[in-house]
């Protein structure tokens, strides 16, 4: 599904990826774990077209379809879903506001029929019900004084919204107490599924253990230094990055 | 130095130019090298102005005349009534003042749906408010100023209360080729109560001038104020806010925002925010913010699948929607919310 062959990208004047190669399947769920600074989430950055991530050399294709020539909106559109590390706050915009906005977008790019206002709500209850998210906190401006946490689980409640076919998390874990962890780990699993596929980057082991991945990734100093199965994540839980900082 | 002048007097030298402190981002006297015709008694069509049929009476305002009862604007005690004051300039390069007075009463309540309408280019305006509230008296006043891109238009209202009067208004704008919109407060304190907003969405070359000054002279009196605006391509948007708090007029609070978004490199904001304090005790709070629209939170818009233009119109009507949701009149709110979608800028 996802295809990244030889990514270098720079951000300001600095090269941060360096040939960068992943294989990502429809229907697999890979891993990607890093010491800090080491590229991941400008690798997510580079996969959703934020400004100032400059691609140098390489590809990224989504089923065969170049992603990097395409807008952020039109990427959304074809199912590539960011897990933001730290979500924005939209001041003055309602979550589901901002949230119809999005999925409409979506659809219209698509050429889908847009979703009705009784149809969204009826899908908001059920899916924040799963999240065992506050239903009031959907009315406030998004994300605007939500605690970490809340925000994180917004992330994943938009997510299971818009269906995406590509899901990156990008430390979706990080913030999130061990109840709302498990919560939020079972959200993603309701999403798995044989024709889509997710990436999911991660300081700790922990996250895998509800969110099992079927490949491990190093990312180091902006190439993919290791790749493995799950059992790779638990050592370096108990090793570190060491040996891979030194390769690099 | 007022257009009023210069066009009762027919003298150039009587506009206010940019030597006049008050006016220097504001120049008419640079702008207007001929004074126009005096505007003619006009027919325009007065269908249906930018307020619809909100509230229960209209006056109409057509080149300078006043068509129709002016005593809608005078409330006897414990009258209430919503009223749409529409001034409307109809012929191309002509001028005209008017001046009209509104008076409440004590406990009366207005509220005064303020249009200004441009149907033809090149005209000059020069409308003053004189008004005055009494004890207990309400009064909230939204302006919709829909002038001419070509028109020049200056609005000045100044309003003296009484203690224990509650003046609120809200003021948007999307400009013209220069257009000055000010008001003048007299608050005696005594828990006279101000509320002062403002919102201002400009494109192209127009030009918007909010200016306003509130002197508190009384203990214990209340102001609040909230400015937000948008300019976009070559607008230029002006704020002046003064607010004084003269000797004695110990525990006034005082609050003053005023805070823009740029969306072009060519667009300007001038801002003089300004808190004179002479007294004790004073709660006063400012903040006054010149700035982009925030690209990060433009981009996670986007992730999530909006269009950049259609983000950018989200997060900058949610930005003015801030000043919009303190219009207390339902109808009104409505309408500048509609106005504040339509027009939006960038
Ligand atoms: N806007 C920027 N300007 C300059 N350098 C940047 C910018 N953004 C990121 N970098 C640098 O790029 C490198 C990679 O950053 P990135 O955020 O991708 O790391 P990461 O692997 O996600 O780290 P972490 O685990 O801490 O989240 C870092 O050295 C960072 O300082
Ligand atoms: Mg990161």
């Amino acid at each position: 599904m996802l295809s990244i062959k030889n990514l270098h990208a720079r951000v300001e004047a600095a090269e941060i990826l360096k040939g960068l190669s992943l294989e990502l399947p429809a229907g697999e769920v890979h891993a990607i774990m890093g010491p800090n600074g080491a590229g991941k989430s400008t690798l997510s950055y580079v996969l959703t077209g934020r400004q100032g991530y400059e691609v140098t050399d390489g590809t990224a294709t989504l089923d065969g379809e170049d992603l990097l020539s395409l807008e952020a909106n039109e990427r959304a559109a074809r199912g590539v879903f960011l897990s933001f590390q730290y979500p924005l706050e939209i001041p003055g915009v309602p979550a589901m506001t901002f949230l119809r906005t999005a999925m409409n977008a979506q659809h219209k790019a698509r050429g889908e029929p847009e979703v009705s206002a009784t149809e969204f709500l009826k899908r908001a209850r059920e899916v924040a019900g799963q999240l065992k998210m506050d239903f009031d906190m959907l009315k406030r401006p998004l994300n605007v004084g939500f605690s970490g946490g809340e925000k994180k689980r917004m992330e994943i409640f938009q997510m299971a919204m818009l269906s995406p076919r590509l899901l990156i998390l990008d430390e979706t874990d990080s913030g999130l107490d061990i109840d709302a962890l498990k919560i939020v780990a079972d959200g993603v699993n309701a999403l798995r599924s044989p024709d889509r596929a997710m990436l999911v980057i991660t300081h700790y082991q922990r996250l895998l253990d509800y969110i099992r991945p079927d490949k491990v990734h190093v990312l180091a100093a902006g190439r993919i230094a290791a790749t493995g199965g799950p059992e790779l994540a638990h050592e370096l839980e108990r090793e570190g990055y060491d040996k891979y900082a030194r390769a690099a | 130095m007022t257009l009023s002048l210069a066009l009762e007097a027919r003298d150039l030298s009587q506009l206010p130019s940019r030597r006049d402190e008050d006016w220097r981002w504001t120049d008419l006297r640079g702008l207007i090298r001929e004074l126009p015709a005096p505007s003619p008694e006009a027919t325009a069509d007065v269908s249906a102005g930018p307020f619809g049929t909100e509230g229960e009476a209209e006056l109409l305002v057509v080149n300078g005349r006043v068509c129709g009862d002016a005593g809608l604007l005078v409330l006897r005690e414990g009258e209430a009534r919503v009223v749409r004051l529409r001034f409307v300039s109809a012929t191309a390069a002509t001028g005209h003042g008017v001046k009209l007075a509104v008076s409440l009463a004590p406990g009366a309540h207005l509220t005064l749906l303020e249009s200004y309408e441009g149907q033809a280019p090149d005209y000059l305006v020069d409308a003053a408010l004189n008004v005055r509230l009494e004890t207990g008296a309400r009064l909230e006043r939204v302006v919709l100023a829909g002038d001419h891109a070509e028109g020049v238009s200056v609005s000045t209202a100044s309003v003296s209360l009484a203690p224990g009067a509650d003046f609120a208004q809200t003021v948007l704008t999307d400009g013209a080729r220069r257009q000055r919109l000010e008001t003048r407060v007299e608050h005696p304190g005594e828990s006279a109560v101000v509320r002062m907003d403002g919102a201002y969405l400009i494109a192209d070359r127009r030009h918007a001038d909010l200016t306003t000054a509130v002197n508190h002279s009384g203990t214990d009196g209340t102001t609040d104020q909230l400015v937000k605006g948008v300019v976009a391509d070559q607008g230029r948007g002006v704020f002046q806010g003064r607010i004084t708090v003269s000797p004695g007029a110990d525990r006034t609070d005082a609050r003053m925002g005023h805070h823009a978004l740029l969306l072009s490199d060519r667009a300007e904001v001038n801002a003089k925010p300004e808190l004179l304090i002479f007294a004790d005790d004073v709660a006063c709070a400012h903040g006054n913010t010149v700035g982009a629209l925030d690209e990060d939170a433009l981009f996670y818009a986007q992730q999530r699948g909006i269009p950049e233009a259609e983000a950018r119109a989200m997060l900058t009507e949610a930005f003015i929607g801030e000043v919009i949701d303190r219009i207390v009149h339902n109808g009104a709110r409505e309408v500048a919310r509609a106005w504040a979608a339509k027009r939006r800028v960038g």
